[in-house]
C-alpha cells in the first residue's frame, strides 16, 4: 500500500478551504499550519499564466527527515504516510531542517509536527480533511498500488508534476498539470 | 516574471519567512566539540608517539579544559532542544543514517575518557591533589598502567567528533550549502587548528610553542585549500549549489566570511606564525586568538548561511 494525493492546479482556485479545514480536523495551534497555497504567476503581461497548488508534507518515499531523526521519532507509517512519535521527538530540529519542502514545524508543545494524511480518518474509511472539504473537487487521494484509487486513476489520465524531484525524495504528493 | 507566493498567509515559527531553527547554540557546540577534539587529538597522539615530555602542555596541561568544554557544549546543545523532557531519547537507539544519532554515542562515550585524562593529570594544577579513596586511587594506578590503550581509543574518537560535526551538517541534502562532504574534513582540520591555537596558547616551553606553530601553519594551509575546493565544487554544480556559494561571492556572508574567517582568521595569523618560525618576535597569543575566533567564526557563519540556503521552486 502506498498512500498518494493529487492536485489538479487546473482546478484549484486557491480559496484555502483545505487550509483551514486541516487546522479545525487536526487542532493546530493557532498561528500554525500544515499545509498551505502557493501561487505562481509567470509570463509577461498580459501573456501571464497562473498555477495554484495546495501544498503540504509529500510523505516522501525517500524521507530525509526520517533518514536524519537520530531517536527514529519520524518513521513510515501505514501505507508509507510519514508520522512523528511526539513522546520520541526531543525537538532537536534536524527533520525540519533536512526537509526540502519546509513542511515541519516545532509544535509549541516541543515535538515536531506535520501533515499526517488526516491517518485517523483514513484508517476509517473517510478522506483526508482537505480532500473532504475542497469546493471544487480538485484533490484526489489514495493508494497508488490500488489500480482503481482515485488518484491512480487520475495519474493514468492527466499530466503531472512532483516537487522538487531532483532532491531524490520520491514524494508523494502529485501535481496535475 | 516568475513570482512565487504562499497566498494562504503561512507564518510557522522558524519556518517563514526562511528556515532559522538553529540559532547561537549550535554553532557554539559545534566549536567546542571541534575544539576538544583537536586537544584530545593531540594530547593522545604525543602520549602514543611516547612525547610527553616534549609536549607538557598539550599531553597534561590543554586536556584538563577539555570537560569544561564538552559539558559546556552538551548543555548548549540541550538548550537548543525543543522537547527538553524527551533529550534521552537519543539513548534508546542508534540509527546509523543519523549523525546526529551516532554523533550523541560518540559524545557518550568521549566525554567520560576526557573527564579520566583530566583526572589523571588533575596535579598540574592541584599539585597537592589527593584521590582519599583507595578504590579512586587503584582506578587512576590501573588508567595509568593501559595508557596506551586509552589513548588510543581517545584518537579514534576524537577523529570522528571532530569530522562528525561536519558531517551533521552535510547530511542534509534541503541546505544545498551544507550538502558538501567538504564539511566534514573541514570542520575536522578546523577543530585540529583551534586544539592547536588553544595548546599555543597554554604553553610556556618554547620548543612544545615552535612544534605546535608548525602544525598549525600545516593546518591551515589544508583549510585554506578545503575552502577553495569547496567553492571550485559549488561553482562546478547544480544550480542550487552555485546560488549557495553566491552567498559567499557577493551575497550577504560575502564580507563577514572572507573578513572574519579567512583573512583574519587564517591568513593573519598564517603569516604570524610562518613570522615567528623566521624567527621575527610576534606574540604567540595573537594568531593563537585569531584562530580560535576565526573558528568560532567558521561556525557560526556556516551555521546561519546554510539555514538561508534552498532548493528553489
Amino acid at each position: 500500500m502506498r498512500y498518494a494525493m493529487a492536485v489538479d492546479t487546473k482546478k484549484c482556485v486557491g480559496c484555502s478551504d483545505c487550509v483551514v479545514a486541516c487546522q479545525t480536523e487536526n487542532n493546530v495551534p493557532i498561528g500554525y499550519c500544515r499545509e498551505w497555497v502557493v501561487e505562481v504567476m509567470s509570463g509577461t503581461y498580459p501573456q501571464l499564466e497562473i498555477e495554484i497548488r495546495s501544498e503540504r508534507c509529500n510523505h516522501c518515499e525517500n524521507s530525509p527527515c526520517v533518514r536524519c531523526c537520530p531517536t527514529g521519532a519520524s518513521h513510515y507509517s501505514n501505507g508509507g504516510i510519514v508520522l512523528v512519535k511526539p513522546d520520541k521527538c526531543i525537538g532537536c530540529g534536524a527533520c525540519i531542517a533536512s526537509c526540502p519542502y519546509d513542511a515541519r514545524y516545532p509544535h509549541p508543545g516541543g515535538y515536531v509536527d506535520k501533515c499526517t494524511f488526516c491517518i485517523h480518518r483514513i484508517l476509517d474509511g473517510m478522506q483526508p480533511a482537505c480532500v473532504a472539504v475542497c469546493p471544487t473537487k480538485c484533490m484526489y487521494f489514495g493508494d497508488l498500488d490500488d489500480p482503481a484509487s482515485d488518484v491512480s486513476v487520475i495519474l493514468k489520465k492527466r499530466k503531472y508534476k512532483t516537487l522538487i524531484p531532483e532532491a531524490g525524495t520520491k514524494p508523494h504528493l502529485y501535481f496535475l498539470i | 516574471m516568475n513570482e512565487e507566493l504562499i497566498v494562504s498567509g503561512r507564518s510557522n515559527p522558524f519556518i517563514d519567512p526562511s528556515l532559522n531553527i538553529w540559532h547561537w547554540q549550535i554553532p557554539l557546540y559545534l566549536f567546542l566539540g571541534g575544539l576538544a577534539a583537536g586537544i584530545l587529538f593531540f594530547a593522545s597522539l604525543y602520549t602514543i608517539l611516547g612525547r610527553e615530555e616534549q609536549c607538557p602542555t598539550a599531553v597534561r596541561k590543554a586536556p584538563l579544559v577539555v570537560p569544561v568544554l564538552l559539558v559546556l557544549g552538551l548543555f548548549a546543545l540541550f538548550l537548543d532542544l525543543k522537547h527538553k523532557p524527551y533529550f534521552w531519547q537519543l539513548y534508546t537507539t542508534i540509527k546509523l543514517q543519523s549523525p546526529m544519532s551516532w554523533g550523541a554515542w560518540v559524545l557518550m562515550a568521549v566525554t567520560p575518557l576526557s573527564f579520566i585524562w583530566a583526572a589523571l593529570n588533575i596535579k598540574e594544577i592541584f599539585p597537592s591533589w589527593d584521590w582519599k579513596f583507595s578504590w579512586l586511587i587503584n582506578f587512576e594506578k590501573i588508567c595509568r598502567k593501559n595508557i596506551l590503550p586509552l589513548s588510543w581509543m581517545i584518537i579514534v574518537l576524537s577523529v570522528i567528533l571532530g569530522v562528525y560535526t561536519g558531517i551533521l551538517f552535510s547530511a542534509f541534502n534541503a541546505r544545498p550549502l551544507w550538502n558538501t562532504s567538504i564539511l566534514g574534513p573541514l570542520f575536522l582540520t578546523s577543530g585540529l587548528s583551534t586544539g592547536a591555537a588553544a595548546i599555543l596558547l597554554i604553553s610556556k616551553s618554547s620548543a612544545e610553542r615552535k612544534l605546535f606553530a608548525k602544525i598549525d601553519v600545516l593546518l591551515i594551509c589544508i583549510e585554506l585549500f578545503l575552502i577553495v575546493h569547496m567553492f571550485m565544487g559549488f561553482l562546478a554544480s547544480t544550480q542550487v549549489q552555485i546560488d549557495a556559494a553566491e552567498l559567499f561571492l557577493g551575497g550577504p556572508y560575502t564580507a563577514p566570511f572572507w573578513v572574519f574567517v579567512v583573512a583574519l582568521g587564517l591568513v593573519v595569523p598564517l603569516i604570524l606564525e610562518i613570522l615567528e618560525l623566521k624567527k621575527i618576535h610576534v606574540p604567540a597569543v595573537v594568531p593563537a586568538i585569531l584562530v580560535l575566533f576565526g573558528g568560532i567564526m567558521l561556525r557560526f557563519i556556516i551555521a546561519f548561511a546554510g539555514q538561508s540556503s534552498r532548493w528553489l521552486y
